[in-house]
């Protein structure tokens, strides 16, 4: 099924999105991530805001009709802030996985952690050369 | 996706494909999970419309001979002697310990019965089978690539079937079926399915899958007809908490702590897996199949560990998904005798939490 990969932002090789802006990355799941999912239905969060964590941390598990899948923090730093919106209505997540689905922010320890993601058009090699 | 080489392609496969299906492996059929709407659209389409499924996957068995089907009820734990012509029967295949071969639908035809059984087990049972026949009298025959199947499921399939075809679907009853022309083509209408709701499925020759395919999307259209995927179908059985092969049914379990006792019938004459099955029923089983709901926003999966208010381990789980009707975490699990009574609170170790649910009566979804 198609797939978009914005642009404007990087990406992890588990299908994380993060977009630094103001000092503060914020965290989603690509389009390629919610098309695979299917129908979420479910965001569990594993972390409050204020709290620390390290890059690979899972931040959220994601669970859709059949499958559920694990979010990891793709930077490391302090919870700023979780969209408390996905708690009624996680299909948010499906429909605008770079607009109103992110899932949360988080003040980086390491604004250069983000820089290192994955640009978009290595991302795209990289859904491509997987299958 | 390298591995799409080796999975089975049936008739409609590209027909899915155009259609913006996301296709999957399932038990090495190149198979719909869903089309662009989604698992839940669909539930909904069959719950409350009309949508057609592609299960040509699934096996079929032809038995012939003047012993067919006494043999097929020696081979099956329901009675398919008491059928009668076009009358359909769901019944199961056991071993002699009273373990699950498969489940099946066992139907009498005018000149022979029909074995309908799950694609990941085709090979098994046909084997099994092979491997049960008697030197005479009886003569076995996979057919599966042969046939294409067709579900046509929700409250307006049959104003829709009845469009397809010149017999009147409405002498059709519940669990019987006819020889009929779908779109011209000779094959069998059946008013049987897997979702809870009305429903028919139609079995045509494989040759003529495309046309029949595009002559019921021209009639499909003014119906909203939608396509649905194996996504929905879980979902759908799950609601009615039908069994599963590979979830509440294996080699494992038998049919007495499947709660599928219904479909064993102890006055007949002797079946394979009889003495077994009986001895279950008689000692009581140490474990029952019951359906539970979460009582929180959480999703219950196979595998999943049962526990009880002392946290010791009861059981497993063996179906679990999201209900789309229910808007709640729902799943069947197998649980210790004395722990699966109705309204009795179990937990369900989901990940680092063990989050709370409640046997409930069957089924999940009630009109």
């Amino acid at each position: 099924m198609a797939y978009v990969i914005s642009k404007n932002r990087n990406y992890t090789k588990t299908h994380e999105w993060c977009l630094t802006a103001d000092h503060v990355c914020l965290v989603g799941i690509s389009d390629y991530a919610q098309s695979e999912l299917g129908d979420i239905v479910l965001v569990d969060f594993k972390v409050s805001v204020g709290q620390e964590v390290k890059a690979g941390d899972v931040i959220a598990t994601i669970e859709a009709v059949k499958t559920v899948s694990d979010v990891y923090a793709p930077v490391s730093g302090t919870i700023k802030e979780i969209n408390s919106k996905l708690a009624d209505d996680p299909s948010v997540v499906n429909q605008d996985a770079y607009g109103d689905g992110w899932l949360l922010k988080i003040s980086a320890a390491n604004y250069s952690e983000c820089d290192a993601l994955l640009k978009p058009d290595e991302y795209e090699n990289y859904i491509s050369s997987s299958h | 996706m390298s591995k799409q080489n080796q999975l089975v392609r049936l008739a409609l496969c590209d027909e899915h494909i155009r259609m913006g299906a996301k296709m999957v492996d399932f038990s090495g059929f190149y198979m719909p999970l869903h089309y662009q709407k989604g698992i839940i659209y669909e539930h909904q389409a069959v719950r409350q419309n009309v949508g057609v499924f592609d299960v040509s996957h699934m096996g079929e068995f032809e038995v012939t001979g003047e012993n067919a089907l006494s043999w097929v009820s020696y081979m099956t734990t329901n009675n398919a002697e008491t059928l009668h012509v076009n009358q359909v029967q769901y019944s199961a295949m056991c071993y002699q310990d009273g373990g699950f071969v498969d489940d099946l639908l066992v139907y009498r035809l005018e000149d022979r019965v029909m074995l309908v059984v799950n694609a990941s087990n085709t090979k098994k049972d046909f084997l099994w089978l092979k491997h049960h026949l008697p030197k005479s009298g009886v003569e076995l025959k996979d057919v599966s690539s042969s046939i294409t199947l067709l579900a046509i499921q929700g409250p307006k399939s049959k104003e829709l079937v009845q469009k397809l075809t010149p017999i009147n679907v409405e002498e059709i009853g519940y669990y019987w079926c006819k020889p009929a022309e779908i779109c011209g083509v000779k094959g069998i209408i059946s008013r049987t399915g897997y979702t809870g709701e009305l429903g028919y499925e139609l079995y045509i020759p494989v040759e003529q899958s495309i046309h029949v395919w595009n002559e019921l999307w021209k009639i499909g259209k003014a119906f909203d007809l939608e396509p649905v995927g194996l996504g929905a179908r879980d979902s759908l059985r799950l609601e009615m908490k039908f069994a599963l092969y590979g979830h509440e049914i294996d080699a494992e379990h038998n049919p007495i702590e499947a709660n599928l006792g219904w479909i064993v019938k102890m006055d007949k004459t002797n079946f394979i897996g009889k003495d077994a099955i009986l001895k279950a029923k008689l000692e009581l089983p140490k474990r029952y199949n019951v359906p539970f709901v979460m009582k929180d926003k959480a999703i219950p999966r196979q595998g999943m560990k049962v526990v009880n208010s002392s946290n010791t381990e009861i059981g497993i789980v063996t179906s679990g998904m999201w209900s789309p009707s229910l808007d709640k975490g729902i799943g069947t699990a197998y649980v210790r005798n004395g722990e699966h009574t109705v309204d009795h609170q179990i937990f369900i170790q989901i990940r680092d939490k063990a989050q709370p649910a409640t046997i409930v009566e069957p089924p999940f979804y009630r009109k």
